[in-house]
């Protein structure tokens, strides 16, 4: 194995595959792999944490009510703030040009107003509701990821190979006993501009001494830079493409893992979120690195590839007094790959008007995310509509899944 | 929903090493007994398999040296042939390759496993302290070890030496007598190998000894100088220079075996008689006249008891422990019980945690890096598996363990530790620490175990807020209700 993908980890299930690729490599896996069909998927899951604001990413310039919501942010169909073009109704942020081209070549799908069951606002209890499968907040500890992995019949490769989880831990989406392993670009553990923003206004509030103390370390860190990070806020671009690099590396190796999770923070634009520039748009430009560095490492298999892009929920419509918006509820999903029936925006639009947003202030949810989300799994791993609707997403019967998402 | 804990708080936080998830539960409501229950002798020591001794430790530091000073000299020599070897002519071709191969070393060259090993030394230690405190139920007598250890510090920049004993110095002569007599902890120290070596004393020669008028060397007034200044009476506490040096005369002699004498073996006191200083000395009016080493320790001994000794340790533990401008009357009263009792530090630590103003809100001290780091580790359960990085947190957030800047130790006041990079060190620690924990911890239900009703509205918030559950872990371990105490 190489040695660059070897980083010992704490946890006891990932120290195990600290091993070694190798771990997963038993003596009849080839025959088993002939035997079965030549098909070889990847699948990946990326959670963007922080809840992403799908009206910035995708924006539905043609909504009479949307222009107004987003006074000095809005993106247009031409002019100085102008979008990438999709269907006409919608336009992408133009940091996402991959994807916009991959749109274009039917390889990327957008569906928007979506939501988990979730309709509280708190990131913890969001991100868990996402992650576990289940209709609302509860204590289960494992993710639907693994629990699909398991469900896959014992014969075939792609469960044996296991699966990778990005950064230092493993994301609740990917807990359970399905084997995982780890790997973490090592700039990812570096990337704290934004908790050190957030700790220094709670210092600002509850204590002037540190908070002097703080200040005066980020400034000369910032200094060192040259940069201005502390006002960049959180996230680290760069590093998403190199996550994805390293992932797609790893995915690529004849026994390595066909499907990853990797979860990206920094979301949580509370202020100063920028529009056509600014801390969004570095994010979601980074997002679009990673597009771009999947397509390139994957080479022939991306043919077989479908990226799934979700957050834990959305932002408020209108924007807030300090230029950014709060916890909402309905946002944007992406779907991203050869394998991907793209050039396609899947949206029951539910409008903007004060009456048409949830609870007044969010974007109303009109699709479930756990059917979408079944969609790809039926699709791209074959998973069944009954196993999808009782262990991967329990309770989820009724929620169908979105048909004819993945070739 | 007002909750009756906060002294829970102050008092796991003020006296221990902070509350873990089970510790209200495993304590019980009355903090104040928990704390008391931990002034036990046994309660200081550490127990463990493997850590050697202070004989142990200076005999391998000595035989690391003693490799590598004879592998540089091999290296010397080799170096030394090298050049002269063309010149002999007739056997030059291979020759001058050997020769070419041993002047280009690689320019990495591999780590010098010596120097692995020597810090393996110091690092088995290192666990074994941050186990034991892990392992303490409130940490009283933990945080009580580390007063003293810091009071009576030495520094591992003083050389190779220190990796070997600094360890066993702090579990043989500090945690034996924490809970003893003052006296018996003074002189347990000052007749440590480690205090010896630090404070030059094993340099110092009574000028009319014999070794003295032989060798044309002298006193080292370090140690005396020391001991009068931070270890007992304190700046001001009515010592004048002749006090210093009359002392110093009296400490002559005092060394390690094992070094200038090569007597059976390694690293234990020895009073070496050619090197006392003969005749009575004078100090703080008092004349001692016993033979030999008696001397020092009968000067020692009444150090202990002196009245500025007992104030100076008064106000330096209830500053340590309370705030920086402690409250006059526990000062008070920490001096008087220290004067009744003799130096019983037992019944000190007593008057200390039992004081009434011993649990008055608000913490007015922040945590020490070591602290900061063992409270973090004790409140997510966080394991200490890699030393190592672990030393090096505490390097970069200004406490390097066992490596103080000076004999006074690492200092413990607002204006020493609120520093900028220090701070910001902090922070990076914390993520450190709540990263690898991924979202096994709720922080929102951590920080309500563990705060309770000390928590603020704002922390509760921001951590609520947080954008993940490290991140919010990682708010709580930096909220001013964590870091102070």
């Amino acid at each position: 194995m190489d040695a660059r993908y070897c980083e010992a980890m704490p946890l006891s299930r990932r120290g195990l595959l600290g091993a070694g690729l190798s771990f997963f490599a038993w003596a009849h896996m080839p025959k088993v792999a002939s035997a079965a069909s030549a098909r070889d998927p990847r699948f990946l899951t990326i959670i963007l944490r922080g809840a992403m604001d799908g009206l910035s990413a995708v924006a539905p310039v043609a909504d009479p009510d949307y222009a107004a919501l987003r006074e000095g942010m809005a993106l247009t169909r031409e002019g100085e703030s102008a979008g990438l073009p999709l269907d006409g109704f919608f336009v992408l942020h133009p940091s996402m040009k991959t994807f916009a081209r991959l749109y274009a070549e039917k390889k990327g799908l957008v569906i928007h107003a979506a939501a988990t069951p979730y309709r509280e606002r708190s990131h913890f209890d969001g991100q868990d509701v996402l992650e576990t499968g289940l209709p609302g907040v509860g204590k289960v500890e494992t993710g639907w990821l693994n629990r699909a992995l398991l469900a896959l019949p014992k014969g075939e490769r792609l469960p044996q190979l296991g699966a990778l989880g990005v950064g230092i831990s493993t994301p609740l989406v990917l807990r359970g006993s399905a084997p995982v392993m780890g790997w973490a670009p090592q700039r990812l553990a570096e990337t704290n501009d934004d908790l050190a923003r957030r700790v220094l206004d709670l210092y600002t509030h509850r204590d002037p001494a540190l908070a002097r103390a703080l200040k005066a370390g980020l400034t000369a860190d910032d200094l060192a830079r040259g940069g201005a990070a502390m006002a960049s806020g959180g996230g680290d671009p760069g590093m998403m493409a190199r996550a994805a690099t390293g992932a797609a590396r790893l995915m690529m190796k004849e026994e390595g893992p066909r499907v990853a999770v990797l979860s990206f923070d920094g979301w949580d634009t509370h202020a100063n979120q920028g529009g056509v520039r600014g801390r969004l748009a570095d994010l979601l430009g980074g997002l679009d690195g990673a597009f771009a560095a999947f397509e390139r490492e994957f080479g022939e298999a991306w043919k077989e590839t479908a990226i799934l892009v979700i957050t834990e929920f959305g932002r408020t419509a209108r924007i807030n007094g300090t230029e950014g918006s709060d916890h909402g509820t309905a946002t944007v999903a992406f779907l991203v790959g050869g394998a991907v029936r793209g050039g396609r925006i899947l949206a029951d639009w539910p409008g903007l008007k004060m009456p048409q947003l949830h609870e007044g202030r969010d974007l109303r949810a009109t699709t479930d995310l756990r059917a979408v989300i079944k969609g790809v799994l039926a699709g791209h791993l074959g998973l069944s509509p009954a196993v999808l609707g009782e262990t991967i997403f329990p309770g989820s019967a009724l929620v169908k899944p979105v048909p004819d998402l993945v070739i | 929903m007002a909750r009756p804990e906060s002294p829970f708080q102050i008092g796991i936080q003020r006296f221990g090493l902070g509350a873990g998830p089970a510790s209200r539960e495993r304590l019980g409501p009355d903090i104040r007994a928990a704390l008391l229950d931990e002034i036990r002798p046994e309660s200081a020591r550490i127990q463990g398999e493997g850590l050697p001794t202070t004989a142990r430790g200076i005999q391998i530091v000595t035989q690391i040296e003693d490799k590598r000073r004879m592998e540089r000299e091999a290296r010397r020599q080799v170096a030394q042939q090298a050049p002269a070897t063309p010149a002999i002519g007739e056997d030059a071709p291979g020759a001058m390759a050997a020769a070419g191969m041993q002047s280009n070393p690689p320019a990495n060259p591999p780590p010098d496993p010596e120097a692995v090993r020597l810090r393996d030394v110091l690092h088995v230690d290192v666990k074994a302290r941050i186990d034991h405190g892990l392992a303490a139920p409130a940490g009283f007598a933990e945080r009580w070890v580390l007063f003293w250890s810091n009071h009576f510090c030495i520094a591992l920049r003083r050389g190779q030496l220190m990796q070997g004993v600094a360890g066993p110095y702090e579990r043989e002569a500090i945690r034996p007598h924490v809970f003893g007599r003052f006296a018996d902890l003074l002189v347990a120290v000052e007749t440590h190998p480690a205090m010896l070596h630090y404070l030059d004393q094993r340099q110092s020669i009574g000028p009319n000894s014999p070794a003295g008028q032989r060798r044309r060397r002298g006193l080292n007034e370090n140690l005396a100088r020391e001991i009068l200044e931070l270890h007992t009476l304190g700046v001001g506490g009515g010592y004048n220079q002749a006090d210093v040096t009359a002392f110093a005369r009296a400490l002559t002699g005092w060394s390690i075996t094992g070094f200038e004498e090569n007597i059976d073996g390694y690293g234990a006191f020895v009073f070496a008689p050619n090197r006392h200083e003969p005749g009575p000395q004078q100090v703080l009016g008092r004349a001692y006249g016993q033979d030999g080493k008696e001397k020092g320790l009968a000067i020692l001994r009444d150090l202990a008891r002196h009245p500025s000794t007992a104030r100076f340790l008064a106000t330096k533990i209830a500053r340590h422990f309370v705030a920086d401008s402690p409250p006059p009357a526990l000062v008070a009263a920490l001096e008087a019980e220290f004067r009744k009792s003799d130096g019983d530090l037992a019944a000190l630590a007593r008057a200390l945690v039992t004081h009434p103003e011993s649990l008055v809100a608000p913490p007015a001290k922040i945590r020490t890096p070591y602290e900061f780091l063992l409270a973090s580790l004790r409140a997510t359960g966080a394991p200490a598996d890699r030393i190592p990085a672990l030393a090096n947190a505490l390097n970069l957030m200004g406490q390097p363990l066992w490596n103080p800047p000076g004999p006074n130790g690492f200092p413990d006041d607002e204006a020493s530790l609120v520093a900028p990079k220090a701070i910001k060190t902090r922070l990076e620690f914390a993520l450190q620490v709540a990263r690898p924990l991924g979202g096994r911890i709720d922080p929102r239900e951590l920080a309500e175990v563990l705060l309770g009703e000390a928590l603020s509205t704002e922390t509760r918030q921001a951590i609520a807020r947080a954008e993940t559950r490290p991140q919010g872990l990682a708010l709580l371990l930096m909220a001013p209700e964590f870091q102070r105490r």
